[in-house]
């Protein structure tokens, strides 16, 4: 690997923070750390002694070589001028990162484009990758990327980390945002994508010490990728939970996850990330479903469910109720919760609790109602075999189908 | 840097006491230091539009945009960045009943 490459690897994001700081504008720090690396890959025949302060040096006098040729009233904040892009501050500024994550995942920024803001700016993968697992053509996620750097500068979106006030609020934003890009990697199988996002996560939890919940997704994020290579048959179908081999599960990752989610809950902070990565882990220790503690994870989703109420988890909490209580509980508990009629899972998780009570007909017709909404060619498979089953009368082996924990 | 607000869909009549509570606000950006200006407007069936096309001026009547999306008045502040102009934006009572669209002010365009 070249010597530039290597630099740019190790450093690209606190170096690109330095030089957005300075220069006030995230597009034009991009091009010129770009500008710079171009020019160390043709002039570099030894490493300087200190890679990171040549880098910015040039990547700092190309800033002033575009926007004079620009010629337009850039910087646009007065305390940006040209003449105070002094090379002691550039080269000796702290560690900026965490500014640069929470200027991408601001709230004044649609979701869509601080998912890939914080992708290209902090996890540095190019707009055709980005675009690759978003589903998106490059040229579009190219458009969204630039707009939205343009956004920060022309509306005056801070580079800085919030005030105390704002933080707990914008720190949801950044976490929300690392958790999407995890579960868009989650769904759609890419193993890079999830393992980006565990990478966000954990540099997020490494620049905020203090905070339980950065830890505590980190933790859920491990923990449910320990679980990556069982979650697929070889053909490409969706294992639930409960019947994936467990023998496939990643030890190292459960061990790291659970440590992880020990460390968080030890500070008495819980939250919602924290308690999902404890239910992931109490699954992540059992043997087998029958072998679950079930208990612990209706009181974990108990306490989910206070906390961020939403018939999601809910509906999570129904499907512990019946593996803990019996099947006419937790039909019970899923049948008081509304909101969910367009959502498959709650059908899915009916027609089993139904399927288990021996009330095929209403089983079939609820799984018929699931078959209609599910989307995911796999999931289709296999609630039309389920379907299938009652309508045939073959009994299928008996036991409880998860949704997919959120 | 300076910021448009402009208030979308609330009249300060539709507010219970929105004279007072207005004022109190505009007080209140003013002792904030923030305050550049602000106005209602009339209603938009008041609403004149004029268009000139191949020199010919063509004056109409409205539009009579819907009251949800009918612009009622504006604040002009002048804050450190968004998130500041965000917080103004809260504390307007006029965004407890309507919405209000912050727009940044491009500097530097007349010399």
């Amino acid at each position: 690997m070249h010597a530039v490459e290597q630099v740019f690897r190790e450093h690209r994001t606190r170096m690109l923070a330095a030089l957005t700081r300075v220069l006030g504008d995230l597009e034009l720090a991009e091009d010129s750390l770009q500008d710079a690396c171009a020019q160390a890959l043709r002039t570099w025949t030894t490493t300087p002694d200190d890679p990171m302060a040549w880098l910015l040096t040039v990547a700092r006098n190309r800033a002033i070589d575009r926007i004079r040729r620009a010629r337009r009233p850039v910087p646009v904040r007065p305390e940006v001028a040209v003449d105070s892009y002094s090379l002691d501050s550039l080269v000796n500024l702290g560690d900026e990162r965490l500014s640069l994550i929470f200027t991408c995942c601001h709230p004044a920024l649609s979701l869509e484009a601080r998912v890939a803001l914080t992708l290209q700016a902090v996890a540095g993968l190019t707009a055709a990758q980005i675009g690759r697992s978003f589903l998106v053509p490059e040229a579009t996620m190219a458009q969204r990327l630039v707009r939205a750097k343009r956004k920060i500068r022309d509306a005056g979106i801070a580079f800085a980390v919030p005030a105390d006030h704002l933080l707990p609020a914008r720190l949801s934003s950044v976490l929300a945002v690392v958790y999407l890009v995890f579960t868009q990697g989650y769904v759609s199988f890419d193993q890079a994508l999830a393992s980006e996002a565990v990478r966000l996560g954990k540099l997020i939890a490494s620049l905020m010490p203090d905070e339980p919940e950065a830890l505590g997704l980190v933790a859920l994020m491990v923990l449910q990728d320990s679980r990556f290579a069982a979650r697929r048959t070889p053909s490409g179908d969706f294992v639930l939970l409960a019947d994936q081999d467990r023998s496939l599960w990643d030890r190292t990752a459960v061990v790291e996850g659970t440590s992880l989610v020990e460390r968080a809950l030890s500070r008495r902070q819980p939250g919602p990330y924290q308690l999902q990565a404890a239910i992931a882990a109490v699954h992540a220790q059992a043997l087998s479903p029958e072998d679950t503690d079930w208990p612990q994870i209706v009181a974990l989703y108990t306490e989910l469910s206070v906390r961020s109420p939403s018939p999601v988890i809910l509906l999570n909490l129904g499907v512990a109720v019946a593996m803990a209580s019996g099947p006419t509980e937790g039909l019970a508990l899923i049948d008081r919760i509304t909101g969910l009629d367009r959502y498959h899972l709650w059908h899915s998780a009916r027609a089993d609790l139904l399927r288990r009570l021996g009330r095929a007909s209403e089983a079939a017709e609820a799984y018929g109602r699931a078959l209609e909404l599910a989307t995911e060619e796999s999931d289709r498979r296999f609630l039309k075999g389920r379907f299938d089953e009652l309508r045939l009368g073959v009994n299928p082996h008996d036991l409880a189908r998860l949704p997919e924990d959120e | 840097m300076r910021y448009m607000m402009l208030v979308y869909g609330c009249h300060r009549e539709e507010l219970p006491d929105g004279y007072d509570q207005v004022n109190a606000y505009v007080k209140d950006l003013i002792a904030r230091g923030v305050f550049v200006g602000a106005d209602p407007l009339h209603l938009p069936d008041t609403a004149t539009t004029v268009q000139v096309r191949s020199d010919e001026t063509l004056i109409t009547d409205g539009p009579y945009a819907e009251t949800h999306e009918a612009l009622g008045g504006y604040f002009m502040v002048d804050c450190a960045n968004l998130d500041e102009a965000i917080e103004l934006a809260e504390l307007c009572p006029l965004a407890k009943l309507g919405s209000i669209e912050i727009r940044p002010v491009l500097e530097n365009t007349f010399r």
